[in-house]
């Protein structure tokens, strides 16, 4: 029942979603629009390996930083017009994403789960570094990838659309895969990785594979944000603070759940841009940010979709009783099969 | 009947402890095998390495007629080998029903798991039909995490069931749990034994092992220094030296 | 050549002091402290803030930064670790710690502002030779400090009965507190000596380094490979590593360039890790149930 309302909630949002430039199109509003986009896709992308598999990888901005040079070099060599054509190069940059987290994998995947978080952070520097000393990456100087020649305050809108199309087809693929044989190894391996190879999964090729598609998505969300903001940098494109907000997303919504860093990106990200426009320093950007991190790791620590269904399970049984004391008239059965009938459901929709 | 089952010369050392030192065991076909011995005296290690969680340092295991030694858990899981472990393992995160269908994948490729749901209708039929035999329906959706130990004991039995394997190694099946569950295993392992299923067992239940089990071997110091059916086992002078004596100390610990 | 040996060595003692509070927090508490990397900062702009200000010497300045961080850790294992549950242990306290970092972060840009400090003293600027090399004075004492830090903590770990517990608490939390240790102050106590060692720490890298608070991320980064390349909980190992590493660092820098050896620092974990997944120094899993 749970399940059936929380569906419905998010086709309400997704159709809002689609029509935000249309309802609100103020440049600044829609900018934030396609940050919210992209992050809403990463956050699922990091969940879908990390929060799936329990290896918690800080090092996703690999993925974020590749997919936004490749469309960047790949955009100058082929000295493509800047024009709408440019989107096309959006999967492929994903795709080139997806490569690198092969060799990627096949190291990190082979240590121990806290080794894991340390090796993928190690990773992540040896790219930025690249970034900065490889002459074709343009070193500190950055790459500035073809501007296309909109005017006005329509100029975000095909970025707006193509990150949104990015964000559903995010969404049916970890749906599909927290359905799948493969989703439920996953979440096998996390629970207890050597015990789910003993029973003949196939460990290294499903984390690998997750690893893999999550690199993929998180790539295409790089490529967008090259081509949105029109200029590549390795301090930006591969951002250290990037890693750990997809995971604080994650866990701010409910690492391991569909939802979660859906409503998490959707929540932070508005926020974290609302205020890097507000106090450009950014050094109170970085208090609040921390501040909101504790808060949500103390007091919530499983997140916010789980801890809502908690707060939905306990108002519920707490006015099925009430009802019960106020309308002792009421035949019994009724009470007793509205009582029955609403928990269970609640509990399962949980889970 | 053929032996199923066959450990020759087995050794292996965990730094200077040498927990086997040139281990042999036969295990014949419908049998249940049972394996007692004194704390320490490498029965789980033995598990171990016939499943293949531990490599040894020498000597040699086949199964079917097949060697089989130094290949992987998930290999000799495939070739129908399934065991429980001493303190369960299960996937507390995971539903029930989930944990019974992390196992059915032996037959296909990897890649297609990612193509289809997490179970067919068999194999969903097949796991309620498990559960129910283990006497589980009741908690089919429910997080593995709540169950009870001899539960979880119940649980990673039927999950082992449903790939069928020809033979289930069992370590400590009745250890910490209340004596109705016990005997509710005793009948599921005899009623699974009288369908064709290999058992070998490791138990410190003495009472467990001699009225369950058709051959008993029984370790010592990493050797299996005799086996024979339950009566001899019981008469035998270098058994009573080496653990019956202490099997008041063994309950204890169990 | 030898300047990068000698360099190596030296300021590998240095990493090796901070990395050895990371490792022995591990150890015991099985936390990653990701905070390391700013504390050590935050040790840096403390010595600099007494240095200017009050002008006390940077070595002397350690009576009251050491105490300080030590107060700062014990703050932050009340307020914050003490309450994280067992399950997901190790990642929720990388995040939590990683909270704590971009705090920290946060207040050293409004305090200090972006710009790079350096640290000054005389022992800075003066160069004394060494086997034919000119070395700022600091960087032997610098060395020396941290040996003696590092003997210091030798010395409590294995020479009295706190030290005994923290050990037993390294060994296995559970037996531990089953034979009488109160694992959790031994915890919150470890956690404090563990942040203290960053203000010594930070006193010499931001003698030897020029630094901003952003600098904490490239420290941490560090840090972190050397604690598992040593092995994640072997303080051994992680005095062995940061030598090692540092050395390998410098001697790449002098032959070749600065930029690829700091390539080369992250690419020799990346190397040993998928040969050797429990780090040069780490003991292996332990024995199956």
């Amino acid at each position: 029942m749970v399940r059936r309302i929380g569906i419905g909630v998010w086709s309400v949002i997704f159709v809002l979603l689609a029509l935000v430039p249309v309802i609100e199109g103020n440049p600044t509003f829609t900018s934030i629009g396609v940050f919210t986009l992209i992050f809403m896709s990463s956050a699922s992308a990091w969940n879908g390996f990390s929060g799936y598999s329990g290896y918690i990888s800080l090092g996703n901005g690999v993925f974020y930083g590749t997919g936004a040079y490749a469309l960047t070099v790949i955009a100058l060599d082929a000295h493509m017009a800047p024009s709408g054509d440019i989107f096309w190069l959006v999967p492929l940059a994903g795709l080139i994403a997806a490569i690198i987290a092969v060799p990627f994998g096949f190291i990190a995947l082979r240590v121990r789960r806290h080794t894991f978080v340390v090796i993928t952070i190690a990773i992540f520097f040896v790219f930025q570094l690249l970034a900065y000393n490889f002459s074709f990456t343009g070193g500190s100087a950055g790459l500035l990838p073809p501007t296309p020649n909109w005017v006005g305050n329509t100029y975000n809108d095909p970025f707006y659309y193509v990150a949104f199309a990015v964000l559903v087809f995010t969404v049916l693929l970890f749906w599909g895969i927290r359905r799948s044989r493969f989703g439920l190894h996953l979440l096998a391996i996390r629970d207890d990785e050597d015990r789910a190879r003993g029973l003949g999964v196939k460990v290294l090729r499903i984390k690998m594979l997750g690893f893999v598609l999550s690199a993929f998505v998180t790539g295409m969300g790089g490529a967008i944000f090259a081509f949105f903001i029109g200029q590549v940098y390795p301090q930006y494109a591969f951002d250290p603070v990037f890693g750990i907000t997809v995971a604080l997303m994650t866990f701010f919504g409910g690492i391991g759940t569909i939802s979660g860093p859906l409503l998490g990106a959707l929540l932070l990200e508005p926020i974290e841009q609302y205020l890097t426009i507000q106090y450009s320093v950014g050094s109170l950007y970085l208090i609040i940010y921390g501040a909101l991190f504790l808060l949500v790791i103390l007091f919530m620590p499983r997140g916010l979709v789980p801890t809502i269904g908690d707060w939905r399970r306990f108002v519920r049984v707490h006015l099925a009783q009430r009802r019960e004391k106020v309308l002792p008239a009421k035949g019994d059965a009724v009470v007793g099969d509205d009582v029955a009938g609403d928990v269970p459901a609640v509990t399962t929709g949980m889970q | 009947m053929t032996e199923l089952l066959v450990v020759d010369g087995v050794s292996k050392a965990f730094g200077g402890v040498q927990a086997l030192s040139g281990c042999s065991l036969t295990l014949s076909e419908g049998s249940i095998g049972g394996l007692i011995g004194p704390n320490g005296s490498g029965k789980t290690t033995l598990f171990n390495v016939i499943t293949g969680y531990v490599r040894a340092d020498s000597g040699q295991v086949s199964f079917k007629g097949k060697q089989v030694t130094g290949a992987k858990p998930d290999q000799i899981f495939g070739l129908g080998l399934g065991r429980t472990f001493q303190l369960t393992r299960i996937f507390s995160r995971l539903t029930v029903l989930e944990n019974m269908l992390v196992a059915t994948q032996q037959q296909e490729s990897w890649l297609r798991s990612v193509a289809r749901g997490s179970a067919s209708a068999a194999e969903h039929e097949r796991a309620m039909e498990l559960l129910a035999f283990v006497g589980l329906t009741r908690l089919a959706e429910s997080q593995a995490g709540i169950l009870s130990y001899g539960q979880r004991k119940l649980l990673e039995l039927a999950y082992v069931l449903i790939s069928d394997p020809a033979v289930i190694l069992l370590d400590e099946p009745a250890g910490g749990i209340n004596p109705t569950l016990i005997e509710e295993i005793r009948s599921r392992i005899i009623e699974l034994n009288k369908s064709g299923t290999t058992f070998l067992i490791v138990e410190h239940n003495m009472e467990f092992v001699m009225g369950l089990c058709d051959k008993v071997t029984v370790m010592d110091m990493g050797c299996a220094i005799v086996s024979g059916p339950p009566a001899e086992i019981r008469a035998d002078a270098r058994v009573l030296d080496a653990y019956l004596g202490s099997v008041e100390e063994a309950d204890d610990d169990a | 050549m030898l300047l990068g040996i000698i360099d190596g060595i030296l300021t590998g003692g240095v990493y090796a002091l901070m990395a050895s509070g990371l490792t022995l927090i591990f150890g015991v508490m099985e936390v990653i402290s990701v905070a390391q990397g700013i504390f050590v900062i935050l040790g840096a702009y403390l010595s600099y803030s007494l240095e200017a200000h009050f002008g006390i010497d940077l070595f002397l300045g350690l009576f009251i930064t050491i105490p300080a961080l030590f107060i700062v850790g014990i703050a932050v294992e009340w307020a914050f670790l003490r309450r994280l549950k067992a399950q997901e242990r190790i990642a929720m306290s990388i995040l939590v710690t990683y909270a704590v970092f971009l705090i920290i972060e946060g207040v050293l840009n409004i305090v200090y502002g972006t710009n790079y400090f350096a640290l000054h003293a005389w022992y800075v600027t003066q160069s004394v030779e060494l086997f034919g090399v000119y070395l700022s004075y600091i960087y032997i004492f610098g060395f020396l400090l941290a040996a003696g830090l590092l003997a210091a903590l030798y010395v409590v770990l294995y020479r009295t009965r706190f030290g005994a517990s923290v050990r037993a608490a390294m060994q296995d939390r559970t037996a531990a507190s089953l034979v009488g240790v109160d694992v959790r102050r031994v915890s919150t106590i470890t956690f404090g000596i563990g942040t203290a060692v960053t203000a010594a720490g930070g006193m010499i890298y931001g003698a030897t380094n020029s630094f901003n608070a952003n600098s904490a991320e490239d420290l941490i980064s560090r840090l972190l490979v050397i604690v598992v390349l040593g092995g994640l909980g072997s303080i051994g190992g992680a005095l062995a590593a940061a030598v090692l590493m540092l050395v390998i660092e410098d001697v790449v820098a002098v032959v070749w360039s600065p930029d690829w050896a700091t390539v080369i620092f992250f690419l020799a974990l990346v190397a040993v890790l998928s040969i050797r997944p429990v780090g040069l120094f780490g003991r292996q899993a332990a024995r199956a149930q």
